[in-house]
């Protein structure tokens, strides 16, 4: 073995371990170095503050709202997403054009950008001249605030969240549903058993990887949720949307308390941790079973 | 058989809705970008602009410096595809095919990056790029994206599939590695690196929060950015100038998609599967 073949390896994937090291795997560490630190980002010197950055966050209202507008919304359009995008994708599993088309429909918001998304929403959601008032207006039922009110202004993020959503979902589900051999369905007799029986005894163990791979990845994403936030709400009305990503982007590039909002970082890391641990846990159990 | 065709038509109109649920906001913005202004605030609303105004989408471009918005985009989403497939190639050949001491755990470097998003690591990565003078240089929404682990990923199960006896011959031959790379591997693996390649221009053409976080001056910002800052002209109620604008950002994606439809369906879908 010549010395340049045992090398060359090394050499090959240097440049990708090199990125991944200093822009993904170092910022982990210095994150949570910096939590535990006061620093406004000019002053060169840093001053250690053990826990306190922690205490405060748990002491401060705002952000304990703050988190629970994050399980609010992430708990709210996971379940939804996943019920309805479930729902359609036993409905639109079928062959044919037409059913190719309405796919495709349902995906297409998956591949806009989040700014088009939420810029039209807004639009739809405007309280004076939006579409959707106008067609509730139609109906003959009143007006909604939208995203003016605290009362409403998490559930219409959580309903554009679904309607971005769903059609990725649906489509991952209807790739499940078409894995399923038929023959399993044939083999177990229920024929003749009703179409509930039928979904709950066979499809839906069956299923059951797709399942837990797309209730993890969505919960990790909604936690993570910021662009619709930043763009249609700015974290309001009186702070009802504001969630993690936004107010650690808040207390870092507007109030320049890093380590604080570093601390707030070091929060999502551990929920984003979590779910990840659970999502390779059941994924190996899947393996161990097969 | 009355009972059937009647079901059928009940599932057809049904899926018409749900089509209509999905393409109405898209429409509305179509309409709105073509309405005058007074026509946007009317109420109840209505679909069809008395005169059509081509006008909005001049306004919106000339609103802010949206050639310079543009052209970031587009050095930004081809320098990283472009780095990125050298970078994807030349480790997940190394992982696939050599065995080298340490390998597991650069691979697990690589695994744990895959579930790192960019929203938990922003700020360290700002402190980071701006203490080497990076913020407002497009360089700074490139270099964290010129690798990526899923591409790594994905690839490295393709170059695996590739058979041992094609290689074994071709070394026989003499050939040298890099030759076996792009004559024989990258050939093979074609339909991943599409799939790959849509996916991650589609993600960094859309990208909204890293050039937000990464940028505060016009110089280095993109098209996504641009077109949000819309919401400030005309003190921000200026709707048919901010559709007009979406429409630049979404109709080409839309295309896009119209034509490869299946080839995109199939590359989001696979990449969730996997």
């Amino acid at each position: 073995m010549t010395f340049w073949s045992r090398f060359r390896p090394y050499v090959m994937v240097a440049p990708s371990i090199v990125i991944f090291s200093i822009f993904f795997i170092y910022p982990i560490f210095y994150m949570i170095f910096l939590s535990f630190y006061n620093w406004d980002f000019i002053n060169p010197v840093k001053e250690f503050v053990g826990f306190n950055n922690f205490v405060e966050l748990f002491k401060d209202s705002a952000f304990l709202q703050v988190l629970s507008n994050s399980l609010n919304y992430t708990l709210l359009s996971v379940s939804l997403s996943i019920v309805i995008s479930l729902l359609l994708a036993i409905w639109l599993n079928r062959e044919g054009a037409w059913y190719g088309f309405v796919q495709g429909a349902l995906f297409s918001p998956h591949i806009v950008s989040l700014v088009s998304v939420s810029l039209v929403w807004m639009w739809l959601m405007d309280p004076k001249f939006g579409l959707l008032n106008g067609l509730l207006d139609m109906v003959g039922l009143p007006k909604l605030e939208w995203l003016s009110s605290p009362d409403s202004s998490l559930l219409s993020l959580v309903l554009v969240s679904v309607w971005k959503g769903v059609g990725y979902n649906a489509l991952i589900f209807i790739a499940g549903l078409q894995s399923i051999p038929k023959d399993v369905y044939e083999a177990s007799a229920l024929d003749e058993a009703n179409w509930w029986r039928k979904f709950y005894k066979i499809t839906l163990p069956m299923l059951s990887p797709t399942l837990f791979f797309l209730i993890i990845i969505n919960l990790i994403s909604s936690f993570q949720v910021f662009e619709t936030i930043a763009i249609m709400t700015n974290g309001g009305p009186i702070n009802s949307t504001n969630t993690l990503v936004f107010y650690i982007y808040e207390y870092g590039f507007r109030y320049f308390k890093i380590g604080y909002a570093s601390a707030a970082g070091v929060i999502l890391l551990v929920v984003v941790g979590l779910l990840t641990l659970v999502y390779f846990k059941l994924l190996s159990r899947k393996v161990h079973y097969q | 058989m009355a009972r059937k065709s009647i079901l059928r038509t009940l599932n057809v109109t049904a899926t018409i809705v749900l089509v209509a649920i999905f393409a109405i906001p898209f429409l509305w913005m179509i309409s709105t970008s073509l309405k005058s202004y007074p026509e946007t605030v009317i109420f109840p609303p209505k679909w069809i602009p008395s005169k059509v105004m081509w006008s909005n989408f001049q306004a919106a471009w000339e609103s802010g410096p949206f050639l310079k918005y543009l052209m970031n985009s587009v050095v930004v989403s081809i320098s990283i595809l472009l780095l990125q497939f050298t970078t994807i190639i030349l480790a997940a050949y190394a992982f696939a095919r050599y065995s080298f001491k340490g390998d597991k755990l650069l691979f697990g470097i690589t695994m744990v990056t895959l579930m790192i998003p960019g929203q938990l690591i922003f700020l360290p990565v700002y402190l980071l790029l701006s203490k080497w003078g990076l913020i407002n240089n497009l360089l700074a929404l490139i270099l964290p994206f010129a690798s990526s682990a899923f591409g790594i990923f994905m690839l490295r199960q393709s170059f695996k599939q590739v058979q041992e006896e094609l290689i074994e011959a071709a070394r026989l031959d003499q050939t040298p590695e890099w030759k076996i790379i792009l004559r024989i591997m990258v050939p093979m693996a074609r339909p991943t690196l599409v799939t790959f390649a849509l996916f991650s221009f589609i993600a960094h053409w859309n990208d909204y929060f890293w050039p937000l976080v990464m940028t505060t001056s016009d110089a280095a910002r993109t098209l996504p950015i641009g077109i949000s800052k819309l919401r400030e002209v005309d003190g921000g109620a200026a709707w048919h100038i901010l559709m007009a604008g979406n429409m630049i950002l979404v109709v080409p994606i839309l295309i896009v998609f119209l034509f490869g439809q299946r080839q995109i369906i199939k590359a989001f879908v696979y990449s969730g599967v996997k």
